[in-house]
């Protein structure tokens, strides 16, 4: 049965006067994984960025519409940030573990939110890094730094420090593009069991990968003012073969971008 | 997961909690802000206050008159910090980007760890010591005070801060940058001067300008090297060498082998007289010292924004 998890309305972003986003409208099923994919500079990284306010880190941006999470607008002024990040949580490009332990990587998130216990904290470490596939390459340098984990460990490392606060939603910007072609699968092996568990949105260069992993697609392009537009969103299976729109279909074609 | 981890933690506390502690540290960041603020604004505020009555077209072009009388001016002081700012600028300004450079591609040899220490040093030796070093070499064997043996003793100021900043601000260009450049088979000086020098030219005129103003604001080493003058006129002598027919080398020589005056030695002189008129300009002197070192940085922002512009278009 299909819910919708997150729903976009009429959302537009601006980074001060310069419209990035411009009026998107989209559903995000509930447990199933949305890619964005589009050329680049199309607003599809706003537009992902916007789903936990990490937008609201750049100087000058703002946003209207509404994103819908569960019933509660995501862009109302008595919203807490740290709420929607805890249930919106993020994975990005280049991987990024902090310079400290595996343990202390994952355990970071659950001290943010006061489970002290170590008891505890071991069990969520473990139950992440097994989330993320990561537990047998680690499970016996859980003391080591965290940066010295080979780059698709690292993102995975990342992955599971994500899930470690047990997020509602996860958001992945390109998550794959900075690894090489064996951990990149990994990565998309992932992307599939943790689809059980999360609503997954990813936003992603590399069309097979968005047919690949993904069970929806929306497909953004910049219009004439140079504002990402949604050109078509549908059922994954139905871009990539039966596509609506000339632009679409131009475009997994490879007939531009 | 096994469970909901949130099951044993009151969120709703935790948030509250939070939120608390926020309100704190964001309080305490703002007093903090506005404690290190005040002596900054007190301090420009009262050498206004004390100073811009004294100021006037005659301040800056009349030399100082007879002690005790009233009237005359300081160009001898501005003029002579100007022109040992612009000695010592050109002297360390070069110096001290080659030294950068060399830091910058051989960090780790000897010679590389030996400067960078030598510069640490030389940053942490009190100013009146190298003007006692300045005095032994620029003073004594040339038997004059001089314009030049100043300007070599604020060189001496400024290469440390301009060397160490501009290092820092050099390495945090991108490697791939002077690979790309290199790549295209461009000497490693071109790659120097036009791509990494130029990626990190917005840094590298911050220390500078931190540099130009320590130099400017120097007193104690000028004691030993410049003097003071209050006859020094750069336009006198230029005006004095062209009527007697002077060779350009002659008027060079006037300009920078004379006893010199500089703004902080004059306020630091005038500040001291028992004339309540000198005590007044002191206080002038020290309002042209601040806007100067003003002018010079707006000057330098002016230009980045000027050419942030060009390359970027």
């Amino acid at each position: 049965m299909l819910t919708q998890k997150i729903e976009i309305r009429n959302l537009s972003v601006f980074y001060k006067s310069f419209r990035a986003v411009n009026d998107v409208t989209m559903p995000v099923y509930e447990n199933k994984v949305t890619a964005i994919i589009g050329p680049s500079g199309c607003g599809k990284s706003t537009l992902l960025r916007s789903l936990n306010r990490m937008n609201d880190l750049v100087p000058g941006s703002h946003s209207e519409g509404e994103i819908i999470l569960d019933g509660e607008n995501l862009l109302d002024a008595g919203v807490d940030v740290v709420d929607v990040r805890r249930r919106v949580g993020m994975v990005f490009q280049r991987p990024n573990p902090f310079p400290m332990s595996v343990y202390d990587n994952i355990a970071y998130g659950p001290r943010l939110y006061g489970v002290k216990k170590k008891a505890i904290l071991d069990e969520i470490v473990e139950e992440s890094l097994r989330g993320a596939a990561l537990w047998d390459d680690v499970k016996d340098k859980l003391k080591q730094s965290g940066m010295a984990l080979s780059g698709g460990q690292q993102q995975r490392l990342c992955i599971a420090r994500a899930i470690a606060i047990q997020p509602e939603v996860l958001l992945m910007d390109e998550p794959a593009s900075a690894l090489d072609p064996i951990a990149t699968l990994r990565i998309e092996e992932l992307v599939a069991q943790l689809q059980e568990r999360y609503t997954i949105v990813i936003v992603t260069h590399n069309m097979q990968e968005a047919a690949r992993v993904s069970d929806y697609t929306a497909f953004m392009m910049m219009n004439e003012q140079r504002a990402g537009e949604l050109v078509e969103f549908d059922e994954t299976a139905a871009i990539f073969t039966t596509p609506q729109d000339k632009r679409t279909e131009d475009y997994i074609t490879g007939r531009f971008g | 997961m096994n469970g909901d981890i949130f099951a044993q933690v009151n969120l709703p506390r935790v948030y509250r909690r939070r939120k608390w502690v926020n309100n704190i540290i964001l309080g305490l960041t703002g007093l903090t802000v506005i404690l290190a603020g005040i002596p900054l604004v007190w301090i420009v505020i009262y050498v206004i206050l004390k100073g811009w009555r004294v100021i006037n077209l005659d301040f800056f072009i009349h030399l100082p008159t007879a002690m005790g009388a009233t009237g005359g001016g300081v160009t001898n002081a501005i003029q002579g910090s100007i022109v040992m700012v612009i000695v010592a600028a050109i002297i360390a300004i070069p110096l001290a980007l080659l030294i950068a450079f060399y830091l910058l591609y051989y960090p780790q040899t000897r010679l590389g760890v030996a400067i960078r220490f030598s510069t640490d040093l030389l940053s942490g030796v009190p100013s009146i010591v190298i003007g006692i070093f300045g005095y032994a070499l620029f003073v004594l064997p040339f038997k004059h005070f001089s314009a030049l043996a100043g300007g070599l003793v604020l060189a001496m100021i400024m290469l440390p801060v301009v060397v160490r900043s501009s290092e820092e601000m050099l390495k945090l260009v991108p490697k791939e940058l002077r690979e790309g450049s290199l790549a295209l088979g461009a000497p490693e000086w071109k790659t120097s001067l036009s791509v990494i020098l130029v990626a990190a030219m917005e840094g590298v005129v911050t220390g500078i300008m931190l540099g130009l103003a320590r130099a400017i604001g120097e007193t104690a080493p000028l004691l030993f090297t410049a003097l003071g003058n209050e006859h020094y006129d750069v336009f006198g002598y230029i005006k004095q060498g062209i009527a007697t027919n002077q060779s350009l080398w002659e008027i060079f020589h006037k300009i920078l082998a004379e006893p010199t005056d500089a703004l902080p030695l004059t306020l630091w002189k005038y500040a001291q007289q028992p004339y309540p008129e000198r005590v007044e300009q002191s206080w002038g002197v020290a309002l042209v010292l601040m806007l100067l070192v003003l002018l010079l940085n707006i000057g330098a922002r002016t230009w980045l924004a000027w050419k942030r512009r060009q390359t970027h278009g």
